[in-house]
């Protein structure tokens, strides 16, 4: 399985550095305003979906991203392997698949995520109001067998619908550029959804906020912050997530994105927290 | 997560402080908005993509109104004696991505005429509004 994985995540990155050179990509926005994935395999920042799409397309446009992003934390290590294709800036459609390895069992969670998103209104840099957009993730676990013996009440699939305001500020402060974005998810899921949907202690939909800011100190350097509020449904102090970002983006091809993240309890173990590490490149 | 408030905090009164200067004068007054155009153009003139649009223009025309007119946005001490942004782009139906793309000609064209990071942006948020005039005319 992990033989895969590495041959998966290198054809990954040989093909994100081969392809960026090769072919002319979709190039119609500002750069540092788009070409950012999170952590399910939507365009965003680490942690949080954004208004944003994942490619730098233009409404003539039509851009192919991929990703491979990781956080190893004390007990637990996520890997997450993501394509994802967004039309005319308008929808973007993205897979995401979870590798989440409990370290000291030495068990693998595994599930995968379809991502849809569409952009209801506006422009992140240029419109006057944020761009909002709304979302929809379909996730699928492949082994449920911990979800079940955690107490969750769906161990199989289960959707979180989002809806997302983002925001640049040219200039906005001391020059600088700025951005922010808010997000109010509708979910069931235990963490992300690999301990599975729904618990004893909450079996419903709740609505979660979750924000970024970031500061673009330079065309190719982004740094910020990222909140993600969760729901407790197991009983089991699942905490919110917080992390701060560095993000390089040396061309609108590539960028490198480090975090440090603090995940709180995960299945009842306190005090994760670890590196995020995440690399995203443009196909076309 | 106290220090990035903190940061922002700063910078948000250092902005204020320095609201006193114009961008005109940030920039460097009028000898700096003319390399920028004349360094625009030069941009353009090597950009396949854009060339093809400019090629039947009047280029001293170009320049002169265009340095008028980024004067003008930037608050500095001059007329606009040229058309409405509407008026000028009437027909050449400039796509978002061409517009987009003039954005990052006309980036480097302030990268090479020493404009600094912080005073580019607070410049391109000046010109920004103007882009619903431009595209798709």
């Amino acid at each position: 399985m992990r033989k895969r994985t590495e041959y998966l995540l290198t054809t990954t990155a040989l093909l994100l550095l081969g392809t960026s050179s090769l072919c002319h990509a979709a190039s119609g926005k500002l750069i540092g305003t788009a070409g950012l994935s999170q952590i399910e395999g939507s365009g965003g920042g680490g942690l949080v979906p954004w208004a944003t799409l994942t490619g730098y397309d233009s409404q003539e446009q039509i851009s192919v991203n991929a990703q491979y992003s990781q956080a190893n934390l004390d007990n637990y290590k996520l890997d997450v392997l993501g394509v994802s294709a967004s039309f005319y800036d308008k929808i973007e459609i993205s897979i995401a698949q979870h590798e989440f390895e409990l370290k000291d069992a030495g068990v693998d969670i595994k599930q995968h995520i379809v991502g849809i998103k569409y952009k209801l209104y506006g422009d992140a840099v240029y419109s006057k109001w944020p761009q909002f957009s709304l979302g929809v993730q379909f996730k699928d676990i492949d082994n449920g067998e911990i979800a079940r013996a955690v107490g969750a009440i769906d161990s199989d699939k289960g959707t979180d619908i989002y809806l997302a305001a983002t925001k640049v500020h040219l200039g906005a402060i001391a020059g600088y550029n700025a951005v922010w974005n808010l997000t109010a998810r509708a979910t069931k899921a235990n963490e992300l959804g690999l301990l599975g949907f729904g618990g004893i202690e909450n079996g419903s939909y709740q609505l979660m906020l979750e924000a970024s800011a970031g500061l673009l100190l330079s065309r190719h350097l982004v740094i910020g912050a990222e909140y993600r509020q969760k729901p407790d449904n197991l009983g089991l102090g699942e905490d919110d997530w917080k992390d701060l970002f560095i993000s390089y983006i040396p061309s609108k091809d590539i960028s490198f994105t480090i975090a440090w993240a603090d995940l709180g309890a995960i299945a009842g173990v306190k005090g994760q927290q670890g590196l995020y590490f995440s690399l995203s490149g443009q196909l076309r | 997560m106290k220090s990035p408030i903190m940061l922002l905090t700063l910078g948000m009164l250092w902005g204020c402080a320095n609201h006193s200067t114009s961008i005109y004068q940030q920039l460097g007054g009028e000898k700096a908005i003319e390399q920028i155009v004349e360094n625009f153009i030069h941009e353009i003139q090597f950009d396949e993509y854009m060339f093809s649009q400019f090629k039947d223009s009047n280029i001293n025309r170009f320049r002169e109104k265009m340095a008028e007119h980024l004067c003008m946005l930037a608050d500095g001490p001059c007329q606009y004696t040229g058309d409405d942004m509407q008026t000028v782009h009437e027909g050449m139906n400039i796509t978002e991505n061409q517009f987009n793309h003039s954005v990052d000609l006309f980036i480097k064209a302030m990268d090479k005429a020493n404009i600094p990071h912080s005073i580019q942006n607070k410049f391109l948020a000046k010109i920004a509004p103007s882009r619903k005039d431009i595209i798709y005319r």
